[in-house]
């Protein structure tokens, strides 16, 4: 195996990296000795031995590496579809039993999961040539923060949820007041002071990138767009340029914009909360945790030349090809009446051809709205108003309008809905 | 008279903090309304509202990560031309041979945790249901910062003009080649001509006002540098102050009722 072993300097790192994670749990387990909570305590002790081993075998550079086994069944069962299904299906387990998911005992074990999973596959070579790239760094903090900022949350509004169920104020209720100075000027201090040495020790640690001076006559490939851009990057798999770079884009800033003016349930300000304000909560959470977070990481990690899909642990090779048959709707509309979309655009020009398509797009803008407005949205409907109640539809159409193009594109190997090249319009 | 007496009674200590040191209520409060930077603070404020569980402290965060940024780039530009001649050596020389050199790292690290920052801080905004009434508009000018941020970030990519560099930027801005009606590879630009002459073609489309060329070019990189250093940063700081004053003026951070 050409990158079977591991040099020195990464097994270093990895010893580095367990015994922080040691550290972290034996802070856990000092923690629930004092709340006196036994098991807990135990459990996070047992992780940080169980870290703490780790940390030893690569100090002594054992050189443990991850199966091959393992890898090659990840890398068998990943591919763009299994990846969105099952984030998306994570999402809803998430979303569902939030309550015991975010219970701190089990969050934290399914933390270290998560720590120990990441920490073997960084045994892997191309599994670390990827997520080490200097500008890829970022975005592994970006998943550890956006993990601990959904816990937290989560984690607040099942409690806020059980008190107002119970008639109690929420834990954000109070009504003392304290001084800025000391109370939040300090606190700003120290946040500043944190944030400079962060900044300085990732400084020294990890140069910023540099490649060969810029040169149009050789793109390299893959040609990628800035890591927070990846998600619409992505997007350019199903959409064309004008819709994922431009169109969806300004209704992700015009949606955001509007967020307050659509949302017309007054609870849930101020406070953490799911029950109060659930439709908002999953509409949102669904376009940054999925649609954003989940993409910008395929976006990032898995597409490789040509954008193709690669597993986590696979080379990314830039023969390899992925055959590509998608035809669009007229094709399949057309052909299966018995005769081509190039006859029919022939004798009755390129409207005809593409009725079929532009009849399921109108519809699907025009009629959806009223169809959901007399049945799940009454409701919303009733308290919005009519401006309303369609800017928030529109936007959630153009929003589902991804995920349904995904699923069409892997069931039917759908390209285009319309087809209108002579005009840039597909769709 | 201890030395730290005589600094303290001194007219030129006595002219710039005009008050005893913050250590009882009452210069605790006048310290917050004498110094121009603590005004951007009230005076007091509820106790939940500044709990870590609760702001993440995240906007301030993201307006350090600004002042971090506005800092390490003005001296960055002692040392950096945006011309195809010196961009790409000048950045050489940062890493190779300038004494504070770390400073592109910071430049470049810090950007990177402004975006991860605003993220955050939106993402906290909308979980605790802050952009509800009264703070609607508020949000508003949260999501132009955030947008003006990724722009911030966005023109700074091409500047060391490496292979990486162009090309994200080859990548990103060839979208707007397919700007509906003012892209010329866009939906609709065809009908916009006179006569049959087309008025968008790829020498007077969106992209090429973006790029001042029909590619990536030394054009491109002073557009991106102009951007990068004054414009958008001068827009973000007005936005900021909208922000943080409306921040006040909407009743200081939200909180249950
Ligand atoms: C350069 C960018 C930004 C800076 C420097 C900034 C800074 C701040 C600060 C310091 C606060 C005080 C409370 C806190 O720290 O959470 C705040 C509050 C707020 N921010 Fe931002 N922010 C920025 C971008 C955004 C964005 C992108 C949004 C939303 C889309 C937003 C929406 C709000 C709202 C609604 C509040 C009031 C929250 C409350 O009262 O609880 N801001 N901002």
């Amino acid at each position: 195996m050409a990158h079977g072993s591991l040099t020195s300097p990464v097994q270093n790192g990895l010893g580095v990296y367990y015994i922080l994670c040691a550290l972290m749990s034996v802070g856990f387990g000092v923690y629930q000795v004092r709340q006196r909570s036994r098991f807990a305590a135990l459990l996070a002790f047992a992780w940080a031995g169980l870290f703490g081993f780790h940390a030893a075998a690569y100090l002594a550079h054992q050189g443990w590496v991850i199966p091959h086994s393992v890898t090659h069944l990840v890398d068998a069962y990943t591919n763009a579809i299994s990846y969105f299904v099952v984030s998306t299906v994570a999402f809803a387990v998430l979303l569902i039993f939030r309550k015991p998911l975010t219970e701190p005992n089990v969050a934290w074990t399914l933390m270290n999961l998560t720590l120990l999973a990441f920490g073997w596959s960084l045994t892997n070579y191309d599994f670390r040539d990827i997520v080490a790239k200097p500008d890829n760094v970022p975005i592994v903090m970006l998943l550890a923060a956006v993990g601990y900022f959904t816990w937290l949350p989560l984690r607040r509004a099942v409690l806020n949820d059980d008190l107002i169920a119970a008639g109690k104020p929420v834990l954000e209720k109070d009504d003392e007041k304290v001084l800025v100075w000391p109370d939040l000027v300090y606190t700003e201090l120290i946040a500043m002071i944190i944030c400079t040495a962060i900044l300085v020790v990732w400084g020294i640690l990890l140069k910023a990138p540099l490649e060969a001076p810029a040169t149009t006559a050789r793109a390299p490939n893959p040609s990628k767009a800035p890591w927070y851009f990846l998600g619409l990057q992505e997007m350019l798999v199903y959409y064309d340029p004008w819709m994922a770079g431009v169109v969806l884009p300004t209704f992700i800033v015009i949606g955001l914009m509007a967020i307050p003016y659509i949302d017309f349930n007054q609870k849930g300000n101020g406070y953490y909360t799911f029950k109060e304000r659930p439709f908002a909560l999953i509409m949102f959470l669904y376009g940054f945790l999925v649609l954003w977070v989940v993409l910008i990481v395929l976006g990032t990690f898995l597409r490789g030349p040509n954008w193709n899909f690669f597993g986590p642990f696979e080379t990314w090779d830039a023969h390899k090809v992925d055959p590509l048959n998608n035809v669009n709707l007229s094709d399949m509309f057309w052909l299966g009446l018995g005769s081509t979309p190039e006859q029919i655009a022939k004798a009755y020009g390129w409207f005809v051809r593409e009725i079929p398509g532009i009849i399921l797009t109108v519809l699907y803008f025009v009629a959806i709205p009223p169809l959901m407005a007399k049945t799940v949205f009454r409701n919303f409907f009733v308290k919005m108003g009519f401006l309303r109640y369609m800017t928030l539809m529109t936007l959630i159409l153009f929003m589902t309008s991804l995920p349904l193009k995904m699923v069409l594109r892997w069931t039917l190997n759908l390209k285009y809905i319309v087809y209108i090249p002579e005009y840039f319009f597909n769709i | 008279m201890s030395v730290g007496d005589w600094i303290k009674n001194n007219q030129v200590w006595k002219s710039i903090f005009r008050h005893p040191a913050p250590r009882d209520r009452r210069n605790r409060v006048v310290v917050m309304l004498t110094n121009v930077f603590l005004h951007l603070h009230p005076v007091s404020v509820r106790k939940s509202g500044i709990a870590l569980s609760y702001t993440w402290c995240m906007g301030g965060l993201t307006f350090f990560l600004f002042l971090v940024e506005t800092v390490t780039g003005v001296l960055l530009m002692f040392y950096y031309r945006p011309t195809l001649e010196h961009a790409y050596n000048d950045i050489l020389s940062l890493r190779d041979v300038t004494t504070l050199g770390i400073l592109r790292e910071i430049h470049r690290w810090g950007a990177h945790a402004m975006v991860i920052a605003i993220w955050l801080h939106m993402y906290r905004v909308f979980l605790t249901g802050s952009y509800k009434p009264p703070r609607e508009f508020n949000w508003s000018v949260g999501v132009i910062l955030l947008v003006l941020t990724l722009l911030l970030s966005f023109t700074g990519y091409l500047l060391p003009w490496d292979q990486l560099a162009i090309w994200a930027i080859t990548v990103g801005s060839n979208m707007a080649r397919a700007t509906p009606f003012l892209g010329h590879e866009g939906p609709g630009a065809a009908l916009l001509n006179v006569g049959g002459v087309p008025l968008i073609h790829s020498g007077s489309d969106a992209r090429f006002l973006l790029l001042g060329g029909k590619f990536v070019s030394g054009e491109t990189l002073l557009r991106f540098y102009v951007l990068h250093c004054v414009a958008i940063p001068l827009a973000v700081a007005v936005l900021i102050a909208i922000h943080f004053w409306r921040v006040r003026k909407d009743g200081g951070i939200s909180g249950a009722l």
